[in-house]
């Protein structure tokens, strides 16, 4: 029984040392907004936020998250740059399946925290690890640059 | 639920606690309304409190069926959006078949809309007529002056929530013909701006349930050691390393021998199992060639004469072509090509009290699965339902003849002692090495010209394994030896083009093959493009001009394949090109037309980058514009991607590719902007979550031979051209 800081809250875990930060997230915690897509970190798709900072939780293992904090998709509407993000999603119907928008949305929220008007050309540098089989790129790219704009207001 | 408490409504809300109006078709096929669920599987459903709820017969792998039904029953039965939720319908092939499928619930083709659209409208416009009616009797007046807006019955003076009559509605028979309404009341058909996605709110904060996301209690995890060879089968298996592991339950060979079933209590456990068990493989039926190999026996199959014949005198046309003043003669080649949608394919199969089962599934093509869980578990039908969840993607892949995935985890459950509800998950190596590829095709054509430039004769020739042949989709696909979905889009072309003739022989089926998205099209469309582009450069006229001369308008196809190339150019600035390298190309395919623009940068001494793409999209009446804007984009990634770089290859059967890394999608940086116009149609609704696919790859490759770069007629085009 290991102990995790998840959305604010902590958690107690079974999982065994090398276990993924993902398969701890959906299978033992039951919070199943974060994806499993390749498990190599060549997708995105499972992207969480670890003291904020974008990560693959594939690659991210149960006993290497002493005292840091995760964020996942169900929690990221609390978060000014979630809710806005989130918003942008919304106006301009970004998803398709939908399947790799939890990690979009979460690589994007890290995005304009740390670079709250990217261009176009930083926007495409930033996601280009989040795979989107749809291929809803354009609107992922507007829907950054239309968060951009909610946070500015 | 929302209780009026004036006295009328309190009423009316007591008497109708359990009442509910269905509206759907009856065990006789025809529309009906009800209060009783077991009288008619319902199209619409009507709560007491005037809920509404579209049941959608076609899953959601993001194509838009959960949008586009919830807005037909809303624009019929006179709801805002807000006002009407979706649930996917269960499984039952006499009532949620796909009418172009036959007696078949089903997803695919690019149909769901074109099938969809009157059946949903005559549910909505029924719903209404039988609310209406109910008011008009309560209040005494004549049905005809009412009308429902935004949800409420309104006119003569009168006006209710619908939730007001949904029991006295309920007691009413259905009309046989409702009255629809007419183009010019649309509210939300065709109309930009007014309908968001219904899908989007669970899809942005995790909520959104996929089939990957059960997690039933007790459940278990089954993964499946699969052969590395299409075909193989286990000849030895040794567990002995995984005995002990956490989680670890047991591993068992499949009843069939394709693979080992490994479960565990997590999906991680049974990964880490999966990794520690030695299988050893029989591969005597097993695909033990090489892609180099399919390669040349394709290649050699389109330079013979054809096995057969689905269009014109293939020696009658040589003949011609080689009496031409100028022949351009190319052979392309297409690879297999994995589907890899960004869920990888998964179920669970959850045991019922009653010695039934529940099968959750992005279910695409439901009856089949149904079918498939009826014999590998020897359960009567009706001891299976099947629950349709979102599918994370597909593009054809979900939905195959056999069932494969479905059949998988039933034959996992079948080894348990069937107490534990079982799910199925494949990792992303399953998808991308488990086969159901595209099939590898060649084609080989001679267009011969006369001293003018003119067109005098087309002998093209095709080589491909069949997708339709030894499956039970053949009797329905393949007519006088040609499975049509091997030469469709070019033995069908609308192109008038003078002496033609196309020919098809079919190779030996040892991978195992799969309809992907557009299916023919996907390779038809860069054949006919690219050499229509050839034609050009050869006769130096422009692209525009010449596929123009070859639509005369002579039918309706001829002139909607014209209008769409008209749009695109005007939108591309086509006559004035300047110094951009501009790519075009034009498909007809699932009953709609699409012409695509690519701009590109580099070609020649650069590398090539995609900087802007036009589309112009012609799918009869839009009923969501905004979700067919969606489609062609996705379409026209999905198409450029996987000509710029992706290919399933084999070194002695065995696939070489993993996992997206050698399997790369497409990335956000590879495509810039894309501009889609929706033509004004008053034609009947057709595919849009295909169509956007065919001209995407040629147009790309129109554009980099005008840029300078090479003429590509072998895929992925990565071998040849440099991308940015």
């Amino acid at each position: 029984m290991r102990e995790l800081r998840l959305n604010g809250k902590t958690v107690k875990v079974e999982a065994e040392n090398g276990t993924p930060l993902l398969w701890v997230i959906r299978d033992e915690l039951k919070l199943t907004g974060t994806k499993f897509g390749c498990g190599v970190a060549a997708c995105g798709a499972c992207t969480v936020h670890l003291d904020g900072e974008p990560t693959r939780s594939c690659q991210t293992y149960v006993e290497d998250l002493d005292g840091v904090e995760i964020t996942t998709i169900e929690a990221i509407s609390g978060d000014q740059v979630g809710a806005a993000v989130q918003q942008a999603w919304t106006e301009l119907d970004v998803v398709q399946c939908g399947y790799c928008q939890s990690g979009q949305i979460m690589s994007a929220v890290g995005l304009l925290t740390s670079n709250p008007s990217p261009t176009a050309e930083e926007i495409d540098t930033h996601m280009w690890g989040n795979a989107c089989r749809c291929a809803t790129y354009q609107r992922i790219r507007a829907g950054v640059q239309r968060a951009a704009e909610i946070l500015e207001a | 639920m929302t209780v009026r408490m004036n006295r009328r409504g309190f009423i009316a809300t007591a008497a109708a606690a359990a009442a509910v109006l269905y509206v759907g078709i009856s065990p006789n096929g025809a529309l009906a309304a009800s209060g009783d669920a077991t009288a008619l599987n319902p199209f619409v459903r009507i709560d007491a409190d005037g809920r509404v709820t579209a049941i959608i017969k076609h899953f959601e792998m993001g194509q838009g069926p959960s949008t586009g039904l919830t807005t037909l029953i809303a624009e019929e039965l006179g709801v805002t959006m807000d006002q009407i939720g979706f649930e996917f319908a269960p499984s039952d092939p006499q009532v949620y078949n796909n009418l172009a499928f036959g007696p078949m619930q089903g997803t695919g083709g690019s149909t769901a809309m074109a099938n969809s659209f009157m059946q949903y409208r005559n549910a909505g416009a029924a719903a209404r007529q039988v609310l209406i009616e109910a008011a008009a009797a309560e209040w005494d007046v004549d049905a005809a002056g009412l009308d429902i807006v935004d949800g409420r019955i309104t006119g003569g003076g009168k006006s209710a929530p619908i939730a007001d009559f949904v029991a006295a509605a309920a007691a009413l028979p259905a009309p046989a013909e409702p009255r629809l309404r007419g183009p010019d009341e649309w509210r939300l058909i065709g109309k930009e701006g007014t309908v968001k996605r219904k899908d989007t709110p669970a899809k942005i904060d995790g909520t959104a349930q996929f089939a990957m996301d059960m997690q039933l209690d007790d459940q278990l995890v089954v993964v499946i050691v699969h052969a590395p060879r299409m075909g193989a089968t286990v000849a030895s298996v040794d567990t002995s390393a995984a005995d002990g592991m956490s989680g670890f339950a047991m591993a068992k060979p499949l009843p069939d021998n394709s693979g080992v079933a490994v479960f565990a209590d997590t999906t991680w456990q049974a990964i880490r199992a999966r990794d520690a068990i030695t299988v050893e493989w029989d591969n005597s039926a097993a695909e033990m060639r090489s892609s180099d190999q399919i390669r040349d026996e394709l290649i050699a199959a389109v330079s013979d004469t054809s096995t057969w014949a689905p269009k014109g005198d293939q020696a009658q046309v040589a003949a011609a072509v080689e009496g031409a003043a100028k022949v351009i003669d190319r052979t392309f080649y297409f690879p297999l090509l994995a589907h890899a949608p960004m869920e990888p394919l998964t179920c669970t199969i959850e045991p019922t009290d009653n010695g039934g089962v529940i099968l959750h599934d992005g279910a695409q093509f439901p009856t089949f699965g149904h079918m498939t869980l009826s014999q590998v578990l020897d359960l009567p039908m009706e001891k299976i339902a099947i629950r349709t969840v979102m599918a994370g993607g597909s593009f054809g892949r979900r939905a195959n003849a056999t069932s494969d995935y479905n059949r998988e985890c039933a034959m996992a459950f079948a080894l348990t002692d069937r107490s534990r509800p079982v799910k199925l998950v494949w990792t992303r190596e399953d998808d991308i090495k488990g086969g159901y590829y595209r099939p590898a095709f060649a084609h080989r054509v001679r267009v011969g010209l006369n001293d003018r430039g003119g067109i005098i004769g087309w002998d093209h020739r095709i080589a491909g394994q069949s997708i339709m042949k030894g499956t039970s989709m053949e009797q329905m696909a393949v007519h006088d030896g040609v499975d049509h979905s091997s030469v469709e889009g070019v033995a069908d072309t609308p192109y008038a083009v003078p002496s033609m003739s196309v020919g098809l022989s079919d190779v030996e089926k040892a991978t195992s093959v799969l309809w992907w998205r557009s299916v023919g099209h996907s390779h038809t469309a860069y054949v006919m493009e690219s050499m229509i582009d050839m034609v050009a450069q050869e006769s130096g006229a422009d692209p525009l001009a010449l596929r123009l001369s070859m639509l005369p308008g002579e039918t309706p196809a001829q002139t909607r394949m014209a209008s769409v190339l008209k749009a695109v150019a005007d939108m591309a600035d086509w006559s004035n090109t300047g110094d951009r390298a501009l790519g075009l190309a034009v498909h007809h395919s699932f009953g709609s037309f699409v012409a695509q623009v690519a701009q590109v940068s580099g070609g020649k001494d650069a590398p090539v980058r995609i900087e802007k793409v036009f589309a112009a999209v012609d799918c009869g009446i839009a009923v969501n514009p905004d979700v067919i804007r969606a489609q062609i984009e996705g379409g026209i990634g999905f198409g450029m991607g996987h000509a710029m770089r992706n290919q399933i290859t084999l070194t002695e059967g065995e696939v070489d590719q993993f996992n997206f890394p050698d399997y790369e999608p497409l990335r956000i940086s590879d495509i810039g902007a894309i501009e889609v116009q929706v033509m004004a149609s008053a034609e009947a609704p057709s595919g849009v979550g295909e169509p956007g696919v065919p001209p995407a790859g040629p147009a790309l490759a129109n554009a980099i031979a005008r840029a300078g770069g090479p003429r590509v007629t072998e895929l992925p085009m990565m071998t040849q051209v440099d991308f940015a």
